[in-house]
Order: structure tokens, then C-alpha cells, then sequence
């Protein structure tokens, strides 16, 4: 079992409340615009305690701009963001990459995100399943090891939230079961709410609450069963995504086998 | 070797600098920002001239080319039709070229341009050597202040800013060590080859480092090694000190990484 110390302000909610109480964070009739272009119009989001809301929709359909948005990095030209109030975020960035000159081991980069001591960093490591990577070198990890090490920093600050951007990237398709798998035993421990962006709505499915389709607005949004079926869905990313999906659901042991190859892998 | 005022204040200048170069190089290196140096030395130049030209002190002028190119390239870097690289080439070729034509409409005995390009170590005074220790330490002190920031934005810039980092801030600062270290070291290196004191030490110092501390003091310690040898060069065989120095760093850095290389076998 986990013995971290007790966190200075509210606790992460439990378990037993999910997914319930106000939202953790919620977009209101949110609008970006990025040179001369409407990135995303009237975006109405939120994500409560113990939930993981998985956000997919089209390259350019402004995934990492409504969380960059939430974040406070991304300038508003309309609506609002509510956090709330003392809200501890964790975030893993999209296209984390660190410069082979800076020689930094897995270990001191968690130590630079807080003043945790070594044996807190060690077992946050293990959670994630990382615990064997502290001493390597950051830019000589692969993409799944990298991004497991981004989780668990993203965990030290014990999150309520997290914001996880594509966590799956350069990761193969049998990495990225593991992946999900450890981001669901996240929310189940710690029962803070995650928002994640990925393409493979199929691999996120089983431990996905929510999906938001998002195309500059929001398409259509709810349990993932129902969104594969609705029309917008449908339009953006065909009927073969909507049926392939059955696939996944019903046969999970033969995912690896059944797997389209990786897009964009190297 | 000859142990003169003008050796034993030319070497503590050039390791003063060295002390300093070093630390802040990695950074130079971690967020590639050498193309950076190159157009602030090179408007060093032009500021030089604007000194001579307006008759006020150069190193005033010099301050004020570098706030000017901190603005213009804030400016520019956010349009989108040009990579940073061109900006800065642009600035810093035209710095260079603006500089070297406005030198030469004045009195070659009046401005010492080679000693402003090449370096002119022999020639520190007692009161250069306060200016290099006293704004060495004050560059070293806001390193180390602001060393976990300045560090985690080299990681990435975007997780810093989401962890609450001053990046607009923080990168601000870094411009402004740069400017001081280059002020500083213009008469130590001069204004061509400032940026390899900078880097090569720092680039140097990675065959070894595993930890960003390291690699800082190791590329403190190379660059010290560095203007010892070019010193000795430059006094034995009557070469320009700053070339002599930078030649010497990239003699450390070839057999370093030879070594390296070898090791790795």
C-alpha cells in the first residue's frame, strides 16, 4: 500500500465520491483565437473529481489549445475558465523532448519540480512503474519511459487534477495498454479527476468516463459508446473507426494482433 | 615566463571571465541560444562606434545597442513568416557590417578596431579587472538565485510555465547576463569570438557532466584551462590573446571528445 504523507490542503477527493462534487475545472462559452484564426468557439467543458474525460477530435481541432487554455497559457479572446479554488494541477506537455547536451538524470528532474524528499520520489516512480529509470539519463529515455516519468513529476504535487496531452506518443501499441492501465490505477488510488488527450479513443475506451469530441467546438460529448454512434463522430472520423471499435471492446486479449499499425511512428 | 603586472593582470582577467563564461555557456547550450551571443557581440561593435561617434563612453552605447537588440528581437520573434535563426543572422551580420563601416570613418589611432574584434588582453587595466570580478560575481549570484528556475525552463519552456515559472522574466534575465558577460569579456576575447567562450568550455564540460552542476563548474574549470594556454601561446609565439584562447578551448574540446570516443569503444 501507498503511505504518502498526509497533503497540506484538501485531500484528494475519494474514491467513494466519484465521480461527483462541483467540477474541478470547467470552460464557459470559451473562445481562442490564434492569427486571425477562430481556434476554438463557444467551448463548454468541465471535469469532476474521480473522472477521466478523454478529448479527441482531429489534428488542428484545438486539443492543446483548450488545455493550454485551462492552464492559463493560452490567452482567451472570449468566455472563461473556472478552477476550483486552490486547485493542484499536474500536466504532461505534448512533444516532451530534452536537449541530449543537458545532462539531467530522471531523479534530479523530479527533485526540480518540488521539495519532496528522496524516498517520496522513489515511491511516486513506482507507482507509475518508473522506479528503475531515476538514474538514467532523461534524454536517453524512450518515449514510454519519458512518459512515465512526466506522470509521475505530474504526480508529486499530489494532483487533483490531471492534464495529460497525448501521453501516448511514441509509445507502441502494446506500451500504450500499459500506459492507460497505469493512468487508471491513478485515478482508482488517488481519485483525482484526469483529463486526457489522445487519437486512439479504441485504447482509452475501457477506463474512459467521458469523451469530448473537439473540432474548434464541441461535437458531441458523453460515454464513449454513445459518441462512437453519434452523427459528428461519425463524420469526423468515419464508420470504420465507429465499428472498429466493437473489436476492441468485446476482444481486448487480441488487441495486439488486431492493432492497426501506430500512425506517425517513426 | 615573464610574471609582469600586465601578465598577472591579464590572467586574472581572463580567468575571471572564464569563471563566469562557463556557468552561464551551458545555458547558452541547453536552450541554443548561440546564435543569440553572436548578434549581441556583434552589436557590441556597433555600439562601440556609436560611442566613438557621439563621443560619450562606449560602454554606455554599448548597453544601449543591447537593450535595443533585447527589443528588437522580442519583437520579432513573435511573427511567424521568419525562423529566429534568419532574425538573428539578419541582426547580426547587419550589427557587424553597420559597426565595421561606421569604425571606419574614424581615426584608426583614435579606436583600436582590432583590439575590439581580436581582443586585447595584454592591455587590462586594474579597473578592468574590478569591472570583470564585480559584475562576474554579481552574473554568478543571480545564477545561482535563480538556478531551479532557469534550469526546469531548460528542460522545457512549456512545463515551466504551467509549474508557475516566470519564463518572460526568466528568459529576460538570461539576455541580460549575456549582455553583461559580453561587455565584460569584449576586451578579453573580443567581439568575434565571444560566443566560443561561451559555449566550447560549456560543450567541453558535457563529455564529462552528469548532472547540470557539474557540467557548470567543469566548464568554469575548461574555460580557466583554456585562457592559461592561449595566454601562454599568446606571450611564447606573439599571437592576437583572444584567438590564441579560443584556439586553445577547441584544442580541449577535439581531444576531449577524442578521449570520450575512445573510452566509449
Amino acid at each position: 500500500m501507498r503511505l504518502a504523507k498526509p497533503p497540506p490542503s484538501p485531500p484528494p477527493s475519494s474514491p467513494q465520491t466519484l465521480p461527483g462534487g462541483p467540477p474541478l475545472i470547467a470552460s464557459h462559452g470559451l473562445f481562442v483565437e490564434a492569427g486571425g484564426n477562430t481556434v476554438l468557439s463557444g467551448v463548454e467543458m468541465e471535469v469532476r473529481p474521480g473522472e477521466i474525460v478523454t478529448m479527441v477530435g482531429p489534428n488542428g481541432g484545438g486539443k492543446t489549445t483548450l488545455v493550454r487554455a485551462l492552464l492559463g497559457l493560452q490567452p482567451l479572446s472570449g468566455g472563461s475558465v473556472t478552477r476550483r479554488p486552490g486547485l493542484r494541477v499536474g500536466y504532461l506537455p505534448q512533444r516532451f523532448q530534452v536537449d541530449i547536451a543537458l545532462p539531467i538524470t530522471a531523479g534530479r528532474f523530479l527533485s526540480l519540480a518540488s521539495r519532496a524528499d528522496a524516498a517520496q520520489r522513489e515511491e511516486i516512480l513506482r507507482e507509475v512503474g518508473a522506479a528503475h529509470l531515476i538514474g538514467r539519463m532523461l534524454a536517453n529515455l524512450s518515449g514510454g519511459e519519458l512518459q512515465r516519468v512526466l506522470l509521475a513529476r505530474a504526480l508529486l504535487k499530489q494532483p487533483e487534477l490531471l492534464i495529460l496531452d497525448e501521453p501516448d506518443q511514441g509509445v507502441d501499441v502494446t506500451g500504450r495498454l500499459d500506459l492507460f492501465d497505469t493512468i487508471a490505477g491513478i485515478r482508482s488510488r488517488r481519485g483525482c479527476g484526469i483529463l486526457l488527450i489522445s487519437h486512439d479513443l479504441h485504447l482509452v475506451m475501457s477506463s474512459t468516463d467521458r469523451v469530448i469530441c473537439l473540432n474548434g467546438h464541441v461535437c458531441c460529448s458523453g460515454h464513449p459508446s454513445s459518441v462512437v454512434r453519434h452523427p459528428a463522430y461519425i463524420d469526423l472520423f468515419g464508420t470504420r473507426a465507429a465499428s472498429g471499435l466493437a473489436v476492441y471492446t468485446h476482444e481486448h486479449d487480441h488487441t495486439h494482433s488486431e492493432a492497426p499499425p501506430p500512425e506517425g511512428a517513426p | 615566463m615573464l610574471l609582469e603586472g600586465f601578465m598577472l593582470r591579464a590572467l586574472a582577467g581572463g580567468i575571471g571571465i572564464a569563471l563566469v563564461a562557463g556557468p552561464l555557456g551551458c545555458f547558452v547550450v541547453w536552450r541554443r541560444m548561440a546564435y543569440f551571443g553572436d548578434a549581441l557581440a556583434h552589436g557590441a561593435l556597433l555600439g562601440v562606434a556609436l560611442g566613438f561617434a557621439l563621443e560619450v563612453d562606449p560602454n554606455l552605447t554599448t548597453l544601449a545597442a543591447f537593450v535595443l537588440f533585447a527589443l528588437i528581437l522580442t519583437g520579432l520573434q513573435g511573427r511567424q513568416e521568419l525562423a529566429t535563426d534568419t532574425l538573428l543572422g539578419i541582426l547580426s551580420h547587419g550589427a557587424l557590417a553597420m559597426g565595421l563601416v561606421a569604425v571606419s570613418f574614424m581615426d584608426p589611432l583614435r579606436v583600436d578596431l582590432m583590439g575590439y574584434l581580436l581582443g586585447d588582453i595584454l592591455s587590462v587595466s586594474v579597473v578592468d579587472l574590478a569591472w570583470i570580478f564585480g559584475g562576474g560575481a554579481l552574473v554568478l549570484v543571480v545564477l545561482a538565485a535563480l538556478w531551479t528556475n532557469l534550469l526546469t525552463m531548460a528542460v522545457h519552456e512549456e512545463l515551466a510555465r504551467a509549474e508557475g515559472v516566470p519564463v518572460a522574466a526568466m528568459r529576460l534575465v538570461l539576455m541580460m547576463l549575456m549582455s553583461v558577460v559580453i561587455l565584460l569579456a569584449m576586451k578579453i576575447v573580443g567581439i568575434l569570438l565571444i560566443t566560443a567562450l561561451l559555449i566550447v568550455p560549456a560543450a567541453t564540460a558535457r563529455h564529462f557532466a552528469r548532472t547540470p552542476e557539474t557540467m557548470a563548474l567543469l566548464a568554469a574549470m575548461f574555460g580557466g584551462m583554456a585562457v592559461l594556454g592561449g595566454l601562454f601561446a599568446s606571450l611564447t609565439w606573439d599571437t592576437p590573446s583572444g584567438p590564441s584562447i579560443v584556439a586553445a578551448a577547441v584544442l580541449l574540446f577535439s581531444v576531449s571528445a577524442l578521449a570520450r570516443g575512445l573510452v566509449q569503444r
